[in-house]
């Protein structure tokens, strides 16, 4: 079984012995201790295990840690810009008090930092779009969607009708 | 298939008494030990003895030492929260109560899990929605009464009477004198105080509080969002091996053979073995387990497993089958009879009109977002557990007996729950991680895939209900039957979750009903589903009173309150019964802020319900857009509510909102198909929850009233389905007697 070099959240990882079909999930919580990212359904339908493989979202329950060799991986771990400043997102979801049970919520987050890096002013279908990989069991919906725009609009600059606190 | 554990949580969640709280000091050193925490500070420490509960009676004579506060003397205030956190928002709900009557800055206040200790602490389970109302007393007076140790202390120092000082923000001030001492400056002091009498501690009224009402937001929220170590499957114990468990997936089956040989072969695995279990659903059912070094290496080995299956003694269970059977026991039987008052055949011989329909919901799973895992690690007579887990006390208890220990040997740690939905009453997933450690000898991690919990859930039953409604000569209903169709546990009752109870709208109070229950055989384990009983029930009733009325050519809204009569409660003096006053109150504001009565476009409607369910009455509108094609515009869901005082507002509006659309999504598209022993879904791809782009507007509307608050976890969700029906008739005249919607080609 092959080693495999990752780049995870800026950090090199020497993986060792490992079977070539290992999910990304796995090595991301097992072989890294990064428990951040979720394991929901091992099939690419619920979105709890969403990270970034070149800034684009993924889920890492279905794609190969060898897939991503060479490629910049970004886990939920990875997106604030230190322990202090949050991302807008991460400061969004505390504001909106978006979680329930939670466990969903890092997967949703990654969706939406994917979005928010590409479209700082997304439209509410723009949003649904972008969201609709992701299930929520306790239906946080409705604040994941206030919680993106209050986020947008802090990196747009624009505060503007952002809508309330939680 | 022993389903009585199951019904038993059901009723042991819903019975509990609020305990009777008898507190002692105890010996600061004793009490320190019994609970293992260290630090410096004020530690209130006490006893409780919960004299009522059938479910403790065997304690009631213990005294043992129970903790809520410590103030350190940095200024930190830890609060402890004692229930498992799924969801609800009880770790931010509960510290919030305890802080309000220590008149603690939230700011200083740090939560922390309690450890798991019913002796100390009294219930400590999540489920009936009854977290907030059973511990209401207990955790307001662990608040109040370090407040007056604390206050007892200041006044000392500063020789005035107690009665000149006030407390606020962690600080207790004497105005006259202009002087303030923060509570950490105090600490080390009142923990020489003696405790205060409990019983004539002062609590505050609602119109005192700073904290309660106001939006709160999780004390877990930070770690959730930077994904840090949290949840149950995020455990990590030095040492730890990976494990996988398959199971017949017919319920009831055993294992002849298995080719383990094969298995042990495979990289990354290091054992297989078989585990023969104690045949109880709830606790540890026979199956093979792999060992393996990896998450990944132990699930896709569990994938190459071949097992001959002895189904000799597992279920053949089929829906299709029950629904067969069901439709023919309400053609030809009229039923057992359940509940009989008034003089139900003299009103429908006296009937104007008389009425009446047929109703299906089916079989549901929880699915909760986390799949089932536990890591334990059973070793040298003892077994300790790392579990998301709803009832971590009775976990410790099944541990304690599938592997022949004292209990006092079993530790549980109890992690935060992703996602609970009743599903976590059981423990069978802490059992086999259990038995799997003892058996492998070293710490294991157990991880279910999505597709072990959708094959082994206990599931919210599927019923059927025939209903019959007479309407006299002034348009008022005048008598109610239903012949609710059921299946069979074992003892010849209903199975967990299938029966129907007096308190089940609206059989008592509506003066002629009569409800009558046929029970059919089908061995497919079930068990609490949010809402237990309820969430099916009330489609059906709410739905069908919705028919009554526009049979007797009357307003929805009207009949309801005409339905309710005289406001009174049902049992006085029982703050988990039904007030029709209560009632009343929310169905009006719901039409109210909904628009009732408005003047509606064609093809869109107003649909309204009701429920009384876990001590909470809610009514719901919902506003829909039926177009061709039964395609679905669900513009917006409005909900009224009253359970008492709000203690987070925030956390109760996102409760509401959950509940409502969880019920959209299994009202819409969510059923199981059961075929000879086997649930045929296995995975999100068959079992389509609602996804964000489908998401409605819910507005949520409190009614804040005196009484004792109650749960907000489940009451919302019942009455959606039955709003939502209406409303579908409304814009459409399609009337939906059978779940989910997508059977009858509607979508949204």
């Amino acid at each position: 079984m092959p080693d495999i070099q990752l780049e995870v959240n800026g950090r090199n990882y020497e993986i060792k012995d490992i079977a070539p079909d290992t999910p990304l999930l796995w090595v991301i919580r097992d072989h890294m201790g990064l428990v951040g990212t979720k394991f929901g359904c091992g099939g690419g339908y619920c979105g709890a295990c969403t990270v970034h493989l070149d800034g684009n979202p993924v889920r890492s329950c279905s794609v190969p840690a060898t897939s991503a060799v060479g490629k910049k991986v970004t886990t939920i771990e990875g997106i604030a810009v230190d322990e202090n400043v949050l991302h807008p997102l991460q400061e969004a979801w505390i504001e909106h008090d978006v979680p329930q049970c939670g466990y969903c919520q890092a997967g949703q987050i990654m969706s939406a930092a994917a979005l928010l890096s590409k479209n700082t002013n997304p439209t509410d279908s723009d949003i649904d779009a972008a969201m609709s990989g992701n299930l929520c069991r306790c239906a946080t919906y409705i604040r994941i969607r206030r919680a993106i725009r209050t986020a947008a609009a802090k990196i747009s600059g624009n505060t503007m009708g952002t809508g309330g606190s939680v | 298939m022993n389903q009585t554990t199951a019904q038993d949580i059901i009723n042991e969640m819903e019975n509990t008494s609020t305990g009777i709280l008898d507190l002692r000091v105890v010996d600061r050193r004793t009490f320190l030990k019994l609970t293992g925490i260290t630090g410096t500070g004020l530690v209130l420490g006490y006893t409780i003895r919960d004299a009522v509960s059938p479910v403790y009676a065997a304690t009631q004579d213990q005294f043992t030492a129970n903790e809520f506060v410590r103030i350190a003397t940095d200024g930190k205030i830890y609060l402890y929260s004692k229930n498992p956190e799924i969801g609800q928002g009880i770790k931010t709900a509960a510290p919030m109560v305890i802080a309000e009557e220590l008149d603690a800055d939230w700011a200083d206040v740090i939560v922390e899990q309690a450890p798991v200790n019913e002796d100390l602490y009294g219930r400590q389970s999540a489920g009936g929605s009854r977290s907030i109302t059973t511990s209401w007393d207990q955790i307001r007076k662990a608040g109040a009464a370090a407040r007056a140790m604390l206050v007892s202390t200041a006044a000392k120092q500063w020789g005035v009477p107690a009665s000149e000082c006030r407390t606020e923000a962690s600080s207790v001030f004497h105005d006259a004198s202009n002087r303030r001492a923060g509570y950490a400056s105090l600490a080390m002091r009142a923990a020489e105080e003696p405790l205060p009498d409990l019983d004539s501690l002062p609590l505050k009224k609602r119109s005192e509080y700073k904290l309660l009402g106001k939006r709160i937001t999780g004390v877990d929220n930070r770690k959730v969002v930077t994904g840090q170590p949290l949840f149950g499957v995020d455990a990590v114990v030095s040492g730890m091996r990976y494990a996988s468990y398959l199971k017949c997936p017919a319920a009831g089956g055993s294992v002849r053979s298995a080719n383990l040989d094969e298995i042990k072969a495979l990289p990354g695995v290091e054992d297989a073995f078989v585990i023969e279990g104690n045949n109880e659903p709830t606790e540890l059912m026979p199956g093979v387990a792999i060992i393996a070094n990896s998450t990944w290496a132990a699930i896709s080995a569990k994938t190459k497993l071949k097992v001959d299956w002895d189904e000799t003694h597992a279920t053949h269970a089929s829906w299709s089958e029950a629904q067969k059977n069901a439709k023919e026991a309400a053609k030809n039987s009229q039923g057992e009879l359940l509940h009989d008052i008034g003089n139900v055949d003299e009103k429908f011989a006296e009937a104007e009109k008389s009425y009446e329909a047929y109703y299906e919901y089916p079989f549901l799973s929880h699915a909760p977002l986390e799949p089932q895992n536990t890591t334990a690690w059973v070793h040298d007579g003892k077994a300790e557990i790392w579990s998301p887990t709803q009832r971590p006390e009775q976990g410790a208890e099944s541990v304690a007996e599938i592997l022949g220990l004292e209990r006092k040997d079993v530790e549980v740690h109890q992690l935060r729950v992703g996602g609970g939905f009743g599903r976590r009453l059981m423990n069978d997933y802490m059992c086999e991680a259990a038995a799997i450690s003892a058996q492998a000898g070293v710490p294991v991690k157990l991880q279910w895939t999505r597709e072990d919990d959708m094959a082994h859930d206990f599931y919210r039953v599927g019923g059927f209900h025939a209903l019959k409604g007479a309407i006299d000569k002034e348009g008022k209903l005048s008598a109610w039957q239903d012949h609710f169709i059921t299946f069979m546990g074992p003892n010849k009752k209903p199975v967990s979750g299938g029966d129907m109870r007096a308190s089940e709208f609206p059989v008592d109070f509506f003066p002629n009903t009569r409800v009558t229950q046929t029970m059919l055989p089908l061995r497919v384990p079930t068990g609490p589903w949010r809402s237990p009983r309820s969430c099916g029930i009330a489609f059906a009733v709410q739905s069908f009173i919705s028919e009554l009325a526009l049979e007797a050519g009357r307003d929805h809204v009207e009949f309801l309150l005409e339905m309710l009569g005289e406001p009174r409660w049902l049992e006085e003096g029982n703050i988990d019964a039904m007030n029709t006053g209560r009632a009343a109150r929310v169905i009006k504001l719901a039409a109210e802020k909904a628009g009732w009565g408005k003047p509606m476009e064609k093809g869109r409607g107003l649909g309204m319900a009701f429920h009384f369910s876990h001590a909470g009455h809610f009514a719901e509108v919902a506003d829909i857009s039926v177009y061709e094609n039964k395609k679905l515009t669900i513009h917006k869901i409005t909900v009224a509510g009253d359970v008492g005082p709000i203690i987070n507002l925030s956390g109760a509006e996102n409760q509401c909102q959950g509940a409502v659309i969880d019920a959209l999504s299994t009202t819409l598209g969510l059923q199981l198909s059961i075929e000879n022993g086997r649930i045929q879904e296995t995975n999100f791809h068959q079992y389509p929850i609602l996804r964000m782009d489908k998401a409605p507007d819910v507005a949520v509307h409190f009614i804040e009233s005196d009484a004792r608050p109650t749960g907000l976890g489940e009451p919302a969700l019942p009455p959606a389905a039955p709003a939502i029906c209406n409303a579908i008739y409304a814009a459409s005249g399609i009337r939906v007697r059978e779940l989910p919607l997508s059977r009858h080609g509607f979508s949204v």
